[in-house]
């Protein structure tokens, strides 16, 4: 059985703080190169220190890895994670804004920004991955996507690395499945080939 | 929830305050990217407890007291000291030594907000021993924002992140030295201060003043269209002398503008070019 369905499905949006890193690498390395829809990921990371994410996660997957630019157009077989010390917004026309305003629950980027902007421009067209991570930033994001009918996933806490952010989302009503970090990619990956 | 109750700004609500904004302040937000836009207005919006959009959007056009404190929420006025600290080092190493060459310096910073990144600037200079034959201009659109750039008067709460940065991009004195704290502000000494001009200057429809040997504009141009970069990259081009320094935010580029053949890239990653 899968739980994934991609059909109609434009992007899939990932947010994670505390071990997040880890756990973007386990769901990506079984993607392959030409996975067909654009990824956008949103891991709080330091700020102000030169940080090489970008890379360590490129080292788990085939697929393309890369910093979002301002006014990039989103494209298919790319995930995209957002730069440090900015907010990811997305634009009507399908590419990202960076914003450096104030900080949400104290995050820069914040994961809750990312999600509502893909809730209001993809609505159903899009999937919602809430993992592991240590505030509940996230939660708020998801429920707006799960409100614009957007499939929602949220790690089930018991196995994340950090239980607040699943767990706030799962106390809002976000998400629609829980499920376990390493049967994620697989599920993506199995879809896909369902897809048509 | 509150969530019904709340004025959903959306794109018709946007026009609506671009136009009254221009049409009763001849303040024209027309270029900016709508993603961020729309999300300052929205966050002012869901602090009207009940209001509606019209009596926002009238408030906007005609109550001055209003309209200064939305122009101040709109525009986003966050910015810190020593932000990227690998870019002022940087500074410190390609562009100082080259700046150490002119008898006297010019630098504008544009849109330069409560003006965190020009104290930063003058400690740069201050250290590098140009500040003596510099001057400095910090601009924005807002006043309100300009009186406290010229204060010089930050909250210390900020200051442990401050020196950080401040030791991270190459400093080797005390941060502390600069600055007398009072009351939980760090105030900037006078022999900074009197090198600083502020003054009003909106890059959307204001024009070049001057000529300068360097300007620093970071993480504005990721506020508006790709029109607007362009217009305001050229405003900078025709704003520099030969050999002058344009310091962008990490994130901007030069590489989509047609005045890019008039650059050079002096540190590609930082950002920095350099007029030929």
């Amino acid at each position: 059985m899968n739980l994934i369905d991609l059909k109609g499905i434009e992007i899939i949006a990932i947010g994670g703080s505390v071990g997040g890193i880890k756990a973007v690498s386990e769901i990506l390395k079984s993607l392959p190169a030409d996975f067909p829809i654009p990824i956008v990921i949103v891991l709080h990371r330091l700020r102000n220190v030169t940080s090489s994410i970008q890379s360590v996660i490129q080292h788990s997957t085939a697929l393309r890895v890369k910093e979002a630019d301002e006014k990039e157009t989103i494209t298919p077989s790319c995930a995209y994670i957002a730069p440090a010390n900015y907010h990811l917004l997305i634009e009507e026309d399908r590419t990202f804004a960076l914003d450096y305003s104030e900080t949400v629950k104290y995050s820069r980027p914040s994961i809750d920004l990312t999600f509502e902007c893909i809730a209001e421009i993809y609505g159903k067209a899009a999937i919602g991955i809430l993992l592991t991570g240590a505030n509940d930033d996230g939660a708020n994001g998801l429920l707006r996507m799960r409100n614009a009918e957007a499939k929602c996933y949220v790690q089930n806490p018991n196995t994340a690395h950090a239980k607040v952010m699943p767990r706030a989302a799962i106390n809002l009503g976000a998400a629609d499945f829980l499920i376990h970090l390493e049967e994620i990619g697989p599920m993506l990956k199995k879809a896909v080939q369902n897809r048509n | 929830m509150a969530e019904s109750k709340r004025i959903e700004i959306g794109e018709v609500e946007v026009e609506k305050i671009i136009d009254a904004l221009n049409r009763f302040h001849g303040i024209d937000f027309s270029g900016y990217s709508r993603a961020s836009f729309t999300r300052r207005i929205q966050r002012i919006a869901d602090k009207d407890a009940n209001g509606t959009f019209d009596s926002l959007l009238n408030r906007v056009s005609e109550n001055k007291e209003y309209f200064s404190r939305f122009l101040k929420e709109v525009t986003v006025n966050v910015t810190e000291m020593f932000r990227d600290p690998s870019f002022f080092a940087s500074l410190r190493k390609n562009v100082l030594p080259e700046l150490n060459k002119q008898q006297t310096l010019q630098i504008w910073h544009a849109a330069c907000s409560t003006g965190e990144e020009v104290y930063s600037m003058a400690v740069l200079l201050h250290e590098a021993s140009l500040l003596e034959r510099s001057t400095i201009l910090g601009t924005d659109l807002n006043p309100e924002v300009l009186l406290k750039a010229k204060q010089g008067v930050f909250s210390e709460r900020d200051f442990p992140e401050y020196i950080q940065n401040y030791e991270r991009s190459g400093g080797k004195a005390a941060l502390s030295e600069y600055y007398d704290s009072s009351y939980g502000n760090s105030v900037f000494k006078p022999f900074f201060k009197d090198k600083m001009t502020f003054s009003e200057h909106n890059l959307v429809n204001d024009g070049s003043f001057n000529k300068f040997n360097l300007i620093m504009c970071r993480n504005v141009l990721i506020y508006f269209q790709k029109p607007l970069q362009a217009r305001v990259l050229h405003l900078f081009k025709n704003s520099l002398v030969t050999g002058g320094f344009l310091c962008l935010g990490s994130k901007e580029s030069l590489l989509f503008s047609d005045d890019r053949l008039a650059f050079e890239v002096v540190d590609a990653k930082e950002k920095i070019y350099r007029k030929i």
